[in-house]
């Protein structure tokens, strides 16, 4: 028998997805599979289009190679759209005059750009948002442009804004028709905090504002709106909505909507049941599905169904997360259900519940069943935390605590269930990939997948937007804790111990090598996961110079300097409390000048000097020790900087010298190793200049003495720091800080930061003050000991290495000759430098 | 490797100049080989210094190990791993690495290339 020949039209997201998924139901070459696609490419992660412009390649974002559709026989044509559908001789044609016959046809065709019918829209400078294509032209034309416009509030709008502001477009506005952002989205509540925060990223926001005319010659220079006010543009992205592609439906007589969009039934069939129509040219319910979840679905579906399986579509939930803005922005379920402000109820008896605060930018809204029992939709802004757990709780139909306000508020009292493992098997975890809590619960207790990346490869959830994984790590950990085994975060496949276990270990046995430890403790070669683990352990422990065992050392770590772009180093000597006398100064002037250093003040209150090549580091480290510098660490997992304010010496608020005391601390603390970096900061009074609140450990001048902050983090999840002791006087300061340092030493999992750390510890803060204050484990006096210790055996590394002449020699970028790196190269940039890379 | 026939050895540097367990760059006829001196396995390997992901110059500077019993090298910038035997790219990416064979003679170390 003929194997079935089956024709995809449409190379896209969707159309990828469908092979894939026919491809595992079926056997190799049990059916006759030919691509069409319009694009140059194979298909590619559309959805993440928009880091095109953070650096990422075409080839970055390819969702499979050429080669894997070869090797799957798949015959694959690109550059060559369909232009015709013979539904009576079964026949596509394509733009080159392909004929290929079909005994099943899918139609991918996706969507374009919906463009209104605006006067001058077809000027030079105005884009759309949609391929590769349209980015690579957009990045050309931007070179020019100053002022940047996005027609469009919504969800792909506010992307493409964010990516003119990534494009280096200083001025970006936003046109909105709507009185508000994201109409379809959030609410007037929630678009008002948005707006805010958008503003605070430097975009401007118009509303309610209706485009009439572009203006320009033969490109754009402005816009005209129906208020009779102009705006100078030299950029314009129209982001108004999506047209579904239908044109072969319409050549073929197939049905569609009044606006657009094939026709499909339960099985995503046409009017025609030999031709399915799957993704954002599909129209279902009425509705089209403008996202990637839903039209993996759809795919799944017909895949099903073609291999013998049965499957019907019932829709699809239409939550949405905005990613890349810089501000958390969700909504789930019905997001508009309910009234938030009448503080009555909408048609449906459904009322809303809604946590505003103007100061922090968060807005938080959930939607309530009029029965009180369920959760029906809402949305979050700057801070979309929970945006998991209430989307499955909307879609399971979770029964709601008595007091549904602590669904957004977080219970204030007693402990709470733990989330995940209170789903019910049949919730979705990955919408991507399609993937349930039961399928991976049953993958970890019948297959022992207890790692993500073993998750990942054997059931693909958490491969997609990679917006589940934190939940999928929780499912690994609380289904391992159902089976009865204890959850132990092993070091690596070299090392069956969680780090604070080889800690110990490495303590009482005095190991101070790392080939010792992995005889003694370990199995294997080791790895680049617990080489620099087992390194920053004896570094915390012995505090010898890292450079004797230079092969554990992280890159870093090694050559003790960042490596950045292009391969070469920065070199970040240490400024304690951020104070340096003009003579140094001037040193460093002219040493960067010599080595032809690209100098920068850095958020932690020094100066970097960028550009060094590996040969020049050992003699530009000696004549800044000779000028009377130290490391600054900046490339270790140790203490980095301790801020300061210029305190009661200059400032008139000032409560206390937090100059010296940041000084005194940096200097006690500096090149201490421990599992991530540590930060701190000392502010002269509750002003806070020196944003101690973000710090690892920061201080705040009182009348009465000092407020110790703990476990404050910047970074990607910003922590404000919580207050372990008030009104200190200086030496029972460092003496908590001791205590609290050596715990976290000890205690914490490689490269977690203080923050993290103290979010994963049992009893929270109150254990920690515990433990710190009171001295609940017995332990304070050993560790004000130790740390006593580790503070006596300071080093400055660069200055042992500088003096040892073998640790000098290996600063050289070939063993075999003194030539430089050719390919590291640069090119000016403001009177100074930057790697041409 | 010995299956390869036309193979020219070039003397690359000193075993000395070497650390064990970790690697150098050779510049040899315009390329840049990495070579590591795997101790705890008293083995040699050497491999292109390029690495394929961002194109940074530093597979050399990388830190070595194994994987099951495959040996690995970890490029400093992102971590990608490849195997030191087939180059093959162990974190999932479809990119590889060139490798060479290498012979240890009177304390020094030679690079083969095929001809
Ligand atoms: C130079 C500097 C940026 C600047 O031009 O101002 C910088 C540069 C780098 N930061 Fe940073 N960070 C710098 C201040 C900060 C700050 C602000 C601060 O310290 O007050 C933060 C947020 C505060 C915090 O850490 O809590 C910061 C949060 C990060 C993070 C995220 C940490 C987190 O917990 O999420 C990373 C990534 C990491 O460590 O894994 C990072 C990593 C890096 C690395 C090491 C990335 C890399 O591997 O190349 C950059 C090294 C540059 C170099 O070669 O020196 N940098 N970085 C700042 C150096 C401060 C200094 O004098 O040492
Ligand atoms: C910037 C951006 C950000 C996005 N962010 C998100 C997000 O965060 N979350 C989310 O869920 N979704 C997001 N989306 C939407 C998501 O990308 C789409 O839902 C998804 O790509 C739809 O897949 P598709 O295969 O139906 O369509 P497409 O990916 O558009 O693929 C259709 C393909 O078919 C081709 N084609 C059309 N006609 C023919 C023809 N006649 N012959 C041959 N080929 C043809 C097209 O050229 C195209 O390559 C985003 C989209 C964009 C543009
Ligand atoms: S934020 Fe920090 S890590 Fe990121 S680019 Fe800037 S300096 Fe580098
Ligand atoms: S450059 Fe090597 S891993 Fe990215």
């Amino acid at each position: 028998m003929a194997k079935p020949k089956i024709v995809v039209v449409g190379n896209g997201m969707v159309g990828y997805k469908f092979c894939e998924k026919l491809l595992a139901k079926s056997n190799l070459d049990a059916f006759d599979i030919t691509v069409f696609g319009e694009e140059p490419r194979p298909a590619y992660d559309r959805v993440h289009l928009s880091a095109f412009f953070d650096g990422k390649t075409a080839d970055d974002l390819t969702l499979a190679p050429i080669s894997w559709y070869e090797k799957n026989h798949i015959k694959l044509i690109l550059s060559d759209p369909i232009v015709n559908l013979d539904t009576a001789s079964k026949t596509v044609t394509s733009h080159h005059g392909i004929i290929q016959k079909y005994d099943y046809l899918i139609l991918a065709t996706g969507s374009s750009a919906f463009v209104p019918q605006i006067e001058g829209v077809n000027k030079r400078g105005v884009f759309v948002y949609r391929t590769i294509e349209d980015l690579e032209l957009m990045k050309k034309y931007a070179q020019k442009a100053r002022i940047g416009a996005v027609i469009g509030g919504g969800l792909l709008g506010l992307e493409a804004a964010k990516a003119l502001l990534d494009l280096g477009i200083p001025e970006t506005h936003i046109i909105e028709f709507a009185p508000r952002l994201m109409p379809r989205q959030i609410d007037m509540g929630g678009s008002q905090v948005l707006q805010s925060k958008l503003e605070d990223l430097g975009l401007k926001i118009h509303l309610a504002k209706n485009t009439e005319k572009i203006l320009g010659e033969n490109h754009i220079t402005g816009m005209r709106f129906t208020d009779e006010t102009v705006l100078k543009v030299d950029l314009l992205v129209i982001s108004a909505g999506i047209k579904p592609r239908d044109e072969l439906a319409r050549i073929a007589g197939l049905q569609v909507g009044v606006r657009g969009g094939i026709v499909v039934n339960d099985y995503l069939q046409t009017t025609d049941n030999q031709i399915f129509a799957i993704g954002e040219c599909a129209l279902y319910g009425g509705m089209i599905y403008g996202l990637v979840a839903p039209g993996y679905e759809m795919a799944d579906v017909v895949a099903t169904n073609l291999t013998g399986g049965q499957k019907v579509f019932k829709g699809y939930d239409m939550s949405s997360k905005l990613k890349l803005i810089g501000v958390d922005v969700a909504s789930f379920g019905d997001p508009l259900a309910g009234n938030p402000y009448a503080a009555g109820v909408d048609e449906r008896g459904c009322r809303s519940i809604v946590f505003r605060d103007e100061a922090k930018g968060i807005y938080k809204r959930v939607n309530i069943s009029a029965d009180g029992k369920y959760l029906v939709g809402g949305v979050l802004i700057g801070d979309a935390s929970q945006f998991g757990m209430l989307q499955q709780t909307v879609t399971n139909k979770i029964l709601l605590p008595p007091n549904a306000e602590d669904l957004i508020l977080g219970s204030r009292g007693a402990e709470t269930g733990s989330g995940v493992m209170d789903l019910p098997d049949e919730a979705l975890i990955c919408s991507c990939e399609a993937v349930t809590k039961g399928q991976i619960y049953s993958q970890v207790t019948d297959n022992e997948c207890f790692t993500v990346d073993s998750i990942k490869k054997c059931t693909k959830a958490g491969t997609g937007c990679g917006g589940c994984v934190p939940m999928v790590k929780d499912l690994i950990q609380g289904s391992m804790k159902k089976m009865g085994r204890v959850v132990r975060n092993i070091i690596c496949e070299h090392f069956d111990h969680t780090r604070q276990e080889l800690f110990d270990l490495m303590k009482i046995k005095k190991i101070k090598t790392y080939d010792l430890a992995l005889d003694t403790l370990g199995k294997g070669h080791g790895c680049e996961v617990c080489k620099p683990a087992i390194a920053s352990i004896m570094a915390s422990l012995w505090n010898e110079p890292i450079q004797k065992q230079p092969a554990i050392q992280d890159s870093n770590d090694r050559f003790m300097a960042n490596i950045q772009k292009g391969g070469s180093y920065s070199i970040v000597p240490r400024i304690p409390g951020g104070e340096i006398t003009p003579e140094k100064l001037i040193v460093m002037g002219q040493i960067a000048k010599k080595w032809g250093l690209y100098t920068k003040i850095t958020g932690g209150q020094r100066i970097d000097m960028f550009g060094a090549l590996i040969g020049d580091l050992p003699y530009i480290w000696e004549e800044l020790i000779a000028a009377g510098f130290e490391s600054g660490h900046a490339y270790g997992k140790a203490l980095r900087t301790v801020k300061s304010c210029v305190g009661s010496t200059w400032c008139r608020f000032g409560l206390h010298d937090a100059v010296t005391f940041a000084i005194e601390i940096e200097n006690r603390y500096k090149g201490l190793r421990s599992p991530h970096k540590l930060k701190s900061a000392v502010s002269g009074c509750i002003r806070e200049c020196a944003e101690a609140n973000s710090k690892d450990f920061g201080l705040i001048a009182t009348e009465k003495g000092w407020n110790l902050f703990v476990c404050g983090n910047g970074g990607s999840k910003p922590a404000h720091a919580k207050l372990l002791a008030a009104d200190l006087d200086s030496e029972t300061c460092i003496k908590y800080i001791d205590r609290f340092l050596m715990f976290y030493i000890k205690t914490a999992e490689p490269l977690t930061r203080t923050s993290v750390w103290l979010s994963k510890m049992e009893g929270g803060m109150d254990y920690l003050k515990e433990v710190v204050i009171h001295d609940a484990l017995g332990m304070a006096a050993q560790w004000e000991i130790e740390m006593d210790s580790l503070v006596g055996t300071y080093h400055c590394e660069w200055k042992n290495a500088v003096e040892t002449p073998e640790i000098r020699k290996r600063f050289n970028h070939f063993v075999n000759t003194t030539e430089k790196d050719p390919s590291v190269k640069f090119e000016n940039l403001r009177e100074q430098k930057k790697a041409t890379w | 490797m010995n299956q390869i026939s036309n193979i020219k050895w070039v003397a690359a540097c000193n075993t000395a100049d070497v650390p064990e367990n970790g690697g150098v760059c050779a510049l040899i006829q315009g390329e840049q080989i990495a070579i590591f001196h795997f101790a705890r396995l008293n083995q040699w390997f050497a491999t292109q210094n390029e690495c394929p992901h961002k194109k940074q110059m530093a597979l050399s500077r990388g830190m070595i190990g194994t994987q099951g019993d495959e040996p690995k090298v970890a490029c400093p910038f992102h971590k990608k791993t490849f195997s030191l035997e087939s180059g093959q790219c162990l974190s999932g990416d479809a990119f590889s690495i060139k490798t060479y064979p290498v012979q240890i003679e009177n304390g020094q170390v030679f690079i083969g290339f095929e001809l």
